[in-house]
C-alpha cells in the first residue's frame, strides 16, 4: 500500500523517532482497540492496529449453531446496532432459500433499521464529539439513544440484543400505538438535531479539530474498502439502499448525502444528514405501512438448498455482508462469514492518521465509528 | 463347517456381552472343563465383533466438495463474464449462477491476470473489492475455496471470483490492485492457513501472533484446543491426531477433555 500523505518538515528539529502505544485500554479508541502509532515528535509517521481482543469466534461458532440460532449471535457482532445484523443475516438465508417477505414485514423492517441507525448514529456523535472535547453533546445524544431504545423495548422486550427479526419476517407486529410512538419521536429528534448542529456546526473549536484532518480522495477510498459514511465522505455515490435495494427501500423516498472535501468534518455532516435522511424513511415507512402478515411461508426447518451467496446491506457503519454456504443437507451453515463494515474501515486507519498529530489520532478513529464487537467478532 | 461358525457367532454378537462377562467368571473357575466348543467360541469371538459395530456413530462425514450450479440453459451470460472470458483466455474454468449471483472459477496461476482485467477493464470496472474469504472442504485434494466478492461502483454490479487451492499452494495477494484486500487476506491466513504470497505484511489479524493451528478449518476443534495448548503446542497436535493415528486399536471413548 503507498502511502502519500502529508508530512511536515521536521528538519529544524533534532526529533527521535519514538513508538507508543495507544489502548486497548484506552477511552478514546471505542473499545479494545490497539494501535501502535510511531511518532517523529508530535506527527505521526506510522501507525498499527492491533486487533482481536474480543475475536470470539462467531463465524465459527456459527458454522455449528442452527440457522435460526445464528441470529442472536449477531446481535453481538455490532451490538450498537444490532437489528441492522439480524436483518443482514435473514435477508441472505431468504435469498438462499428464496423466500418472500410479505411488504409488512418489509416496512417494519426498514423502520426498524432505520431507527436503528439513529440510535447507532447518536452513540457516534456523542462519543466522537466527547473525544474531542465536546462533553454536553455526549448526554444530549444519549439522551435521545434512550427514546430509540424504548421504542425497541417496547417493540421486542430488549434494548440492546434484539434478536428482532426471523428468517423470512418478524417474531412479532408491532404493539397497538407503537407507530404513533415513533412517529412523535421522529417530531422530538428533528428539534434536537437541529440542538446538536448549534453546538457543533460551527463551532471554532469543532471546525479547527476536523476541517482537513484525515482528508482521503474518493479513487483512493474505494481502493482502500471504505464503506459507509467515510466513503461517502469522499464524494462516492455508494450505498447500498440505493444501488442493491432491499427490504422496502425501493419504495420510498431518500437522498443520499455525500462529502466534498473528504475530511473528518464532511464526514460529521453527511451524519447529521443521514440522521434527517432516517427519519424521512421512519415517518414514510410507518405511514406506509400495509396490512397483512408479517411472516412469509417458512419450512418449518430451515434448510437452504445446497449453494452459496453473499448479500449486502448498509449498515449504520457501511456496507455488512454476509457470504453464507449451504450444504444443502445440514441444519447449520457450512461457511458463515461476516464482512464486517467496522474491520473495512479500521483498515484505512493507518493511511488516514499518517502525517497528523496525536490528538488526532482520536478524532480519526472516532470518524470511522468503529465498533470492536463487530472488528473482532 | 464355515456357514455354521458364522451362524453361531452371529447369534452371540447379539448378546455378547452379558455372556462374555458369564464366561469370563466361569474360566476362573474351571479352566479344565473347557469341553464345549461353542461356549468357548463365544467366549473368544465377542472380542473383535462389537467393534466394527458402533463405527457408524463417528462423525458424519463432511460433503464431497460444493456443487457451484452452472447457469439455468439458455441464460445469458452477462456482459462482465463473457468479458472476462474474451480478455483472459483459458483463465476461466467454469461459470457458475445461484440466487442471482454470479461467480468465476478462475485457475489460480493466472489470478492476478484475471484479477487486473477484471478491474482496468471497462466493461468490467471492478474497483472495489468487497470481500476475500475462503471456504475449507477437507476431503476435496483441493481443499480450499479462496473467495472475491468484488463490486464495481461505476457500473453497479457484482461478480465473485473463485479459486480452489491445496493445503500447500500458494496464492498471489490481490493487495498490489486492491489495498483493501490487505487485511482481508491477512484473515484468511490468520483463519485458513492459506499461504498468501507476496502480501505486503502477513501477520495473524484476529488470532494472537503465536497461535498454533487455524481456527476455521474445518478439522479444528470447535471448543478450542483448551489449556494444552498454551503449555505446549506439539502435544496438542499429537493428542488431537491421536483417535485417528489410533484406528481400530483404541477405544473411541478414549478423547481429549
Amino acid at each position: 500500500m503507498t502511502l502519500e500523505a502529508p508530512r511536515a518538515s521536521t528538519t529544524q528539529f533534532d526529533t527521535d523517532e519514538l513508538v507508543i502505544n495507544m489502548g486497548p485500554q484506552h477511552p478514546s479508541t471505542h473499545g479494545v482497540l490497539r494501535v501502535v502509532l510511531k511518532l517523529d515528535g508530535e506527527r505521526v509517521i506510522d501507525a498499527d492496529c492491533v486487533i482481536g481482543y474480543i475475536h470470539r469466534g462467531i463465524e465459527k461458532l456459527s458454522e455449528n449453531r442452527d440457522w435460526t440460532q445464528i441470529i442472536l449471535l449477531t446481535d453481538r457482532m455490532d451490538y450498537v446496532a444490532a437489528a441492522t445484523n439480524n436483518l443482514g443475516y435473514c435477508q441472505t438465508v431468504e435469498k438462499l432459500m428464496q423466500i418472500e417477505v410479505p411488504r409488512r414485514a418489509r416496512y417494519l423492517r426498514t423502520v426498524l433499521a432505520e431507527l436503528q441507525r439513529i440510535a447507532s448514529h447518536c452513540l457516534w456523535l456523542g462519543t466522537h464529539a466527547m473525544d474531542i472535547g465536546a462533553m454536553t453533546v455526549l448526554l444530549y445524544a444519549f439522551r435521545e439513544r434512550e427514546f430509540v431504545l424504548d421504542l425497541f423495548e417496547e417493540f421486542c422486550g430488549a434494548r440492546l440484543t434484539y434478536n428482532s427479526m426471523r428468517i423470512g419476517g418478524l417474531p412479532l407486529d408491532i404493539p397497538p400505538g407503537w407507530d404513533k410512538k415513533v412517529l412523535s419521536f421522529c417530531d422530538l429528534m428533528e428539534g434536537k438535531l437541529n440542538d446538536y448542529e448549534t453546538l457543533l456546526t460551527n463551532n471554532r473549536i469543532w471546525l479547527k479539530r476536523t476541517r482537513d484532518v484525515g482528508v482521503i480522495s474518493g479513487d483512493e477510498a474505494i481502493g482502500l474498502g471504505l464503506c459507509g459514511p467515510p466513503l461517502r465522505g469522499s464524494g462516492v455515490p455508494r450505498d447500498v439502499r440505493k444501488d442493491e435495494p432491499y427490504a422496502a427501500y425501493d419504495e420510498l423516498e431518500f437522498n443520499v448525502p455525500l462529502g466534498t472535501r473528504g475530511d473528518t468534518y464532511d464526514r460529521y455532516l453527511i451524519r447529521m444528514d443521514e440522521f434527517r435522511e432516517s427519519i424521512r424513511l421512519v415517518r414514510q415507512a410507518v405511514e406506509g405501512i400495509p396490512e397483512g402478515p408479517i411472516m412469509g411461508k417458512v419450512p418449518r426447518l430451515i434448510k437452504p438448498p445446497a449453494g452459496e451467496t453473499y448479500h449486502a446491506i448498509e449498515s449504520p457503519k457501511g456496507e455488512l455482508g454476509y457470504f453464507i454456504v449451504s450444504d444443502g443437507k445440514s441444519t447449520n451453515p457450512y461457511r458463515f462469514r461476516v464482512r464486517p463494515p467496522s474491520f473495512c474501515n479500521l483498515q484505512g486507519l493507518k493511511r488516514l492518521v499518517t502525517g497528523h498529530l496525536v490528538a488526532d489520532v482520536v478524532a480519526l478513529i472516532g470518524t470511522i465509528d468503529i465498533v470492536l464487537g463487530e472488528v473482532d467478532r | 463347517m464355515a456357514d455354521e461358525t458364522k451362524s453361531q457367532s452371529g447369534q452371540d454378537g447379539a448378546d455378547s456381552r452379558p455372556r462374555a462377562a458369564g464366561a469370563g467368571s466361569k474360566v476362573a473357575e474351571k479352566p479344565a472343563a473347557a469341553g464345549k466348543p461353542a461356549a468357548e467360541a463365544a467366549a473368544r469371538k465377542p472380542a473383535p465383533k462389537p467393534r466394527p459395530k458402533p463405527k457408524p456413530k463417528a462423525p458424519p462425514e463432511p460433503p464431497k466438495a460444493p456443487e457451484d450450479q452452472a447457469p439455468p440453459d439458455g441464460m445469458e451470460l452477462p456482459k462482465m463474464v463473457t468479458a472476462v472470458q474474451a480478455g483472459a483466455p483459458g483463465a476461466v474454468q467454469q461459470v457458475s449462477y445461484w440466487v442471482g449471483d454470479w461467480t468465476v472459477i478462475v485457475a489460480v496461476d493466472r489470478l492476478l491476470d484475471v484479477m487486473r482485467f477484471l478491474r482496468d477493464d471497462d466493461s468490467t470496472s471492478f474497483d472495489y473489492c468487497s470481500d476475500v474469504t475462503a471456504a475449507d472442504w477437507p476431503p476435496r485434494e483441493k481443499r480450499f475455496d479462496v473467495v472475491y466478492c468484488l463490486y464495481s461502483t461505476r457500473l453497479r454490479h457484482r461478480l465473485r471470483v473463485k479459486v480452489r487451492v491445496g493445503e500447500q499452494d500458494p496464492v498471489e495477494s490481490v493487495t498490489q490492485l486492491w489495498p483493501a484486500a490487505d487485511w482481508l487476506e491477512r484473515e484468511v491466513y490468520d483463519q485458513f492457513g492459506i499461504d498468501i504470497v507476496n502480501h505486503p505484511d502477513l501477520r495473524r489479524i484476529l488470532m494472537p501472533e503465536q497461535w498454533q493451528g487455524y481456527p476455521q478449518r474445518k478439522d479444528y476443534p470447535l471448543e478450542g484446543p483448551g489449556e494444552l495448548l498454551m503449555e505446549n503446542p506439539q502435544d496438542w497436535l499429537r493428542v488431537r491426531n491421536l483417535p485417528d493415528e489410533a484406528g481400530a486399536g483404541a477405544d473411541a471413548d478414549v478423547e481429549i477433555e
